[in-house]
C-alpha cells in the first residue's frame, strides 16, 4: 500500500479524485504544522505575548521609577511630570499597560501551574484561553473606571 | 536492531553532561521568577485598585496623595517590596532575552552590564526615595502638601 508514505495532503487529494474505486476513508490531514507541536499555536503565542508584555513593563518600571522619584525633589516637580499621565493620549496608552500587566500576571501563573502542577501541560492551551477570558474581563472592569478618570471624574 | 537505553541518553539540548559542583544559579533564577511571579500578582494588583481604581483614580494622584501613602510605614514597606521584587523579576527575565537574541559576546556583555547597572542604581534611588521621604518639605506650597502638614513657613 504505497499510500502510506505519502503525504497526508495528497493522500486525501487521491483518495477524492478516485472515490469511485477506492472506499478507504482519506487519512487525516496533519494538525501539526511545521512539523512541531509548538509553532503556530496557543503555546506559541502565549510565550510572544508574554515576552512582548514582559519588555513593555520592564521599560515602563525604568521611568515610572524615576517619575515616582521626583517626590524627592519638590511638590511643583512631581505635580508637572505626573500631571502628563492624565491626559487623554496617556489615559489610553494606560489602558494598554494595564492590560498588558493584566495577560502578563494571569499567564505568569500559567507558566507557574504548567511547571509545577502534574496535569498543568495537558491543559496548558484550555488555561491559555482562561487566560485571555480573565484579562478581558478585569479590562471590562477596569476601562470604563479609568476613562470615567481620565476625562470627567 | 539496535536498542537504546534511554536512561544513558543526554537530556535534550544540553551540549554536555552535567559535572559541575555548587549552586545552580541559573536554576535559582528560573526559581525566582515563579517565587517572584505569584508575590507580584498581589503586590501589583494591589498597587493598581489602590492608586487607579480606589478614591478617584489616576486623576487623584499628586505630591499631597504620595505623601499620605508614604508617611504610613506600611506603604513604605509594600512599595520597597513591589520596587524589589519587580525590578529584579524584570531585570532577570530582561537577561533571558539579550541571551537569548545577542550572540555577540562583547554586545552582549555591554548589555548585560547595563541591565544589572542600571538595575542597582534604580534599586538603591528607589529605596533611598521610599525611606528619606519628607511629607512636608520647609518652605513648600501649602496648597501642594497634605493637610496633615500644617504650617510650614
Ligand atoms: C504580575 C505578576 C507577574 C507574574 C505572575 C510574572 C510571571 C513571570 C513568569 C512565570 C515568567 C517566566 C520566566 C521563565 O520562563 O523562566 C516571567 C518572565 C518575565 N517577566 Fe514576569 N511576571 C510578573 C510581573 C512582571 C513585571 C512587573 C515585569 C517587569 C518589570 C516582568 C517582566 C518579565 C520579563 C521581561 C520576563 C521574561 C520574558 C521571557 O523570557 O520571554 N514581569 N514572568
Amino acid at each position: 500500500m504505497p499510500a502510506k508514505a505519502m503525504p497526508a495532503t495528497e493522500g486525501a487529494a487521491a483518495a477524492d479524485s478516485s472515490s469511485a474505486t477506492m472506499t478507504v476513508p482519506a487519512p487525516r490531514p496533519s494538525v501539526i504544522p511545521g512539523g512541531t507541536l509548538y509553532r503556530g499555536n496557543e503555546g506559541m503565542w502565549s510565550w510572544v505575548l508574554h515576552r512582548i508584555t514582559g519588555v513593555a513593563i520592564y521599560f515602563f518600571l525604568l521611568v515610572h521609577i524615576l517619575d515616582t522619584a521626583l517626590v524627592r525633589v519638590s511638590p511643583e516637580a512631581y505635580n508637572a511630570v505626573i500631571g502628563a499621565y492624565k491626559t487623554p493620549l496617556m489615559g489610553i496608552a494606560e489602558l494598554g499597560l494595564v492590560a498588558a500587566v493584566v495577560f502578563h500576571a494571569f499567564n505568569g501563573l500559567r507558566i507557574i501551574l504548567v511547571d509545577f502542577w502534574g496535569v498543568g501541560t495537558r491543559h496548558q492551551k484550555a488555561m491559555f484561553y482562561i487566560v485571555i477570558a480573565l484579562s478581558v474581563v478585569v479590562m471590562a472592569a477596569f476601562t470604563p473606571r479609568h476613562l470615567i478618570s481620565v476625562f470627567g471624574g | 536492531m539496535t536498542t537504546t537505553d534511554v536512561s544513558q541518553l543526554d537530556a535534550p539540548r544540553s551540549p554536555h553532561a552535567r559535572t559541575r559542583r555548587g549552586i545552580n544559579l541559573e536554576k535559582w533564577g528560573w526559581i525566582y521568577m515563579r517565587v517572584s511571579g505569584v508575590i507580584l500578582v498581589v503586590l501589583i494588583f494591589g498597587h493598581l485598585f489602590v492608586n487607579l481604581v480606589l478614591g478617584d483614580g489616576v486623576s487623584q494622584i499628586d505630591f499631597a496623595f504620595v505623601a499620605g501613602k508614604l508617611s504610613d510605614p506600611f506603604w513604605q514597606w509594600y512599595d520597597f517590596f513591589l520596587l524589589w521584587f519587580a525590578l529584579i523579576h524584570g531585570s532577570n527575565g530582561m537577561r533571558t532575552i539579550i541571551n537569548d537574541y545577542v550572540s555577540a559576546p562583547r554586545v552582549r556583555t555591554i548589555l548585560l552590564g547595563a541591565l544589572a547597572s542600571s538595575a542597582a542604581v534604580l534599586l538603591i534611588l528607589g529605596t533611598l526615595v521610599i525611606f528619606t521621604f519628607d511629607p512636608c518639605p520647609a518652605g513648600a506650597d501649602p496648597a501642594l502638601v497634605a493637610s496633615f502638614c500644617g504650617d510650614l513657613s
